[in-house]
């Protein structure tokens, strides 16, 4: 360091926080917005941690049509009209646990610390953390679509449809995230993180009708496919990308979201505040 | 309440667990002044900080930030103080100016505002170069002018420093000083901790030293090395077989001890200041003595903490870098 210290700047007579900072609307919206760019440039300087959205919805949409297509539909086109909502699923919910894992990270290097001492409402900082990842989720969207339609997949309804499909999966993998958000908050080490994220979501993925229809499940299994969330989302998808009957499945998957969020935001904004 | 008083704390006790962080520290800063926390690793230096500002709840006792309670006003007193940590609380994926330019936003200096702030920084800092560059690329003696300058976006009134130095090399550290220097001459308050009794003595105005979550002694600086004793000469005369003759010259400036046999060859005396320097420099000429090594000391942590204590500081320091010597004073050879 050569010498820097010239005076400083500004006048000795430089305005205090109060005369600079105005009151201005939703503290919490605007800080959380600048949190999201902050999130936002992360992702960008660091794409190797897109693998999750990127590589992994491309490979299983092969390996699982391949295999399953012959084995399962006995053709591996019909059968993949039939996975890709599925696997869709499967991909955005298992990309909500990174946000855990960086979270528990973050948490340990100094930049929280800063953010506890600066007058922004506590919640931002994960508030942005949350939806920085929405971009991740669009990403699960666009790269399992494409590489769908370059397979073979078709969506048979309207554009309109096909978006609000897409729309309700990244909705439902924003609305996971808190319970990844509350585990990074509460373990302690980010591979437990991962760990406990993926006991939770492996379950949901494969003990649902991701793979199969539920009535070609084992009797046992099908009370709890019946409400598992991953099932009302992936048969919403199915009616919105093909036309299949939607039923309440909408519903069910936008009460779950509300479900996810009403108990797991409160559990890991307290259990961010006690992190301290 | 003394409206003069920017920091005060009473009686903050704070328990981890089984472990006792603070048992009851007192602290007060008056408007515009430097107090220097001096204490060993685990003394409860960082505690203290993260409670003053608004990190930690204190489980008893309470703290008040220009007025402001830091538990029941946590929010406004925010709005006051510039936190810089042991490790550099910045985003390493994010620029340096990505960094400063978030920080002014969340403090709601707007677009524009918190761009020129963030602008204004980085040339004070001599990070404008690297501006541009995640924070992860930086130096750690870059990192820590970052981490300053960030607490620094919302021009708060009062700075806390926590080990600000540590780590870094002496060229460095004088350059951080300054830094602390011109925010005072600004009108800051900074509460400052430290291991290095020579930091606390170049910059505060008081000095507390904490040891095991206790306030041990609270004076100037002047006074606690008063209480220390002072400094210490040492000399290595060229030719051992005049020890005895220096030996003899030393006496006479010592403050009371008389010189002391430190390592093989190594005379060293306590002495009241700087001018003991310029005297022994003066009577070893007139006797002809040629020294190797002259040099003045200021008591390490280790020295104040025993003398304080009677026992070695609480916990283990880093040793060298306590030992410092006093610009202008170092091993030189001195013409007699």
């Amino acid at each position: 360091m050569t010498t820097t210290t010239v005076a400083r700047p500004t006048a000795p007579t430089a305005p205090r926080p109060a005369a600079v900072r105005q009151a201005r609307p939703f503290p919490l919206v605007r800080h959380a917005a600048a949190l999201t760019k902050r999130s936002l440039i992360k992702t960008w300087r660091t794409p190797e941690a897109l693998i999750d959205v990127t590589l992994q919805p491309i490979i299983f949409l092969a390996i699982f049509a391949t295999i399953f297509g012959n084995a399962v539909a006995g053709s591996t086109g019909d059968y993949l009209q039939f996975l890709l909502p599925g696997i869709l699923a499967q991909t955005i919910a298992q990309g909500a646990i990174a946000i855990g894992v960086n979270l528990n990270t973050d948490l340990t290097k100094g930049i929280f610390d800063r953010f506890k001492s600066m007058p922004i409402p506590r919640s931002a900082p994960l508030l942005g953390a949350v939806l920085g990842d929405v971009v991740r989720y669009v990403i699960v969207a666009v790269v399992t679509l494409a590489t769908g339609y370059a397979m073979g997949f078709r969506i048979r309804t309207d554009p309109l449809q096909a978006f609000a499909g897409c729309l309700l999966a990244v909705l439902f993998a924003v609305c996971l995230s808190w319970v990844s958000v509350w585990i990074g908050m509460k373990v302690r080490t980010s591979g437990a993180v991962q760990g406990v994220m993926f006991l939770i979501v492996m379950p949901l993925s494969f003990g649902s009708n991701v793979f199969v229809q539920t009535g070609d499940l084992p009797t046992w299994m099908q009370g709890f496919v019946d409400v598992n969330p991953l099932t009302h989302l992936v048969d919403s998808m199915r009616g919105l990308f093909l036309g299949a009957p939607l039923g309440n499945h909408v519903w069910w998957t936008l009460a779950w979201c509300v479900g996810l969020v009403a108990t797991f935001m409160p559990l890991a904004l307290r259990a961010y505040r006690r992190n301290l | 309440m003394n409206t003069d008083l920017v920091i005060e704390a009473e009686g903050l006790v704070k328990h981890f667990g089984e472990t006792t962080a603070l048992q009851g520290v007192d602290l007060v800063v008056p408007r515009g002044t430097v107090l220097g926390v001096l204490g060993p690793n685990g003394a409860g230096k960082t505690t203290t900080v993260r409670i003053l500002s608004t990190l930690l709840t204190p489980d008893a006792g309470h703290a008040r930030i220009a007025g402001l309670d830091v538990v029941r006003d946590a929010e406004q007193v925010r709005h006051r103080i510039g936190l810089t940590g042991q490790y550099a609380s910045v985003d390493e994926d994010l620029t340096g100016r990505q960094n400063l330019v978030l920080f002014g936003t969340l403090l709601e200096l707007g677009r524009a505002g918190a761009r020129a702030r963030a602008d204004e920084l980085l040339e004070w800092f001599d990070l404008t170069d690297a501006a541009d560059r995640p924070a992860k690329t930086y130096s750690g003696g870059m990192r820590r002018r970052l981490d300053l300058a960030a607490s620094l976006v919302g021009r708060p009134e009062v700075i806390f420093l926590d080990e600000p130095t540590t780590g870094l090399d002496p060229a460095k550290r004088e350059a951080m000083w300054d830094v602390v220097r011109s925010l005072v001459a600004d009108g800051s308050t900074v509460l400052l901790t430290t291991q290095y009794l020579e930091e606390a003595d170049a910059l505060a105005d008081e000095i507390t030293v904490v040891d095991h979550g206790r306030v041990i002694a609270h004076d100037t600086p002047d006074g606690l090395k008063r209480v220390v004793g002072g400094q210490t000469l040492e000399v290595r005369p060229a030719d051992a077989a005049r020890l005895a003759e220096t030996a003899q010259i030393l006496s006479q400036v010592s403050t009371g001890a008389p010189a002391d046999e430190l390592r093989k060859g190594m005379l060293a005396v306590p002495v009241a200041d700087d001018e003991a320097l310029t005297a022994t420099v003066a009577r070893l000429g007139a006797a002809g003595i040629a020294v190797t090594e002259l040099s003045l000391h200021l008591p390490s942590l280790d020295e104040v903490f025993f003398t304080l204590t009677g026992r070695p500081a609480s916990d283990e320091t880093p040793g060298s870098p306590t030992t410092t010597r006093t610009p202008g004073s170092t091993d030189q050879e001195v013409a007699a």
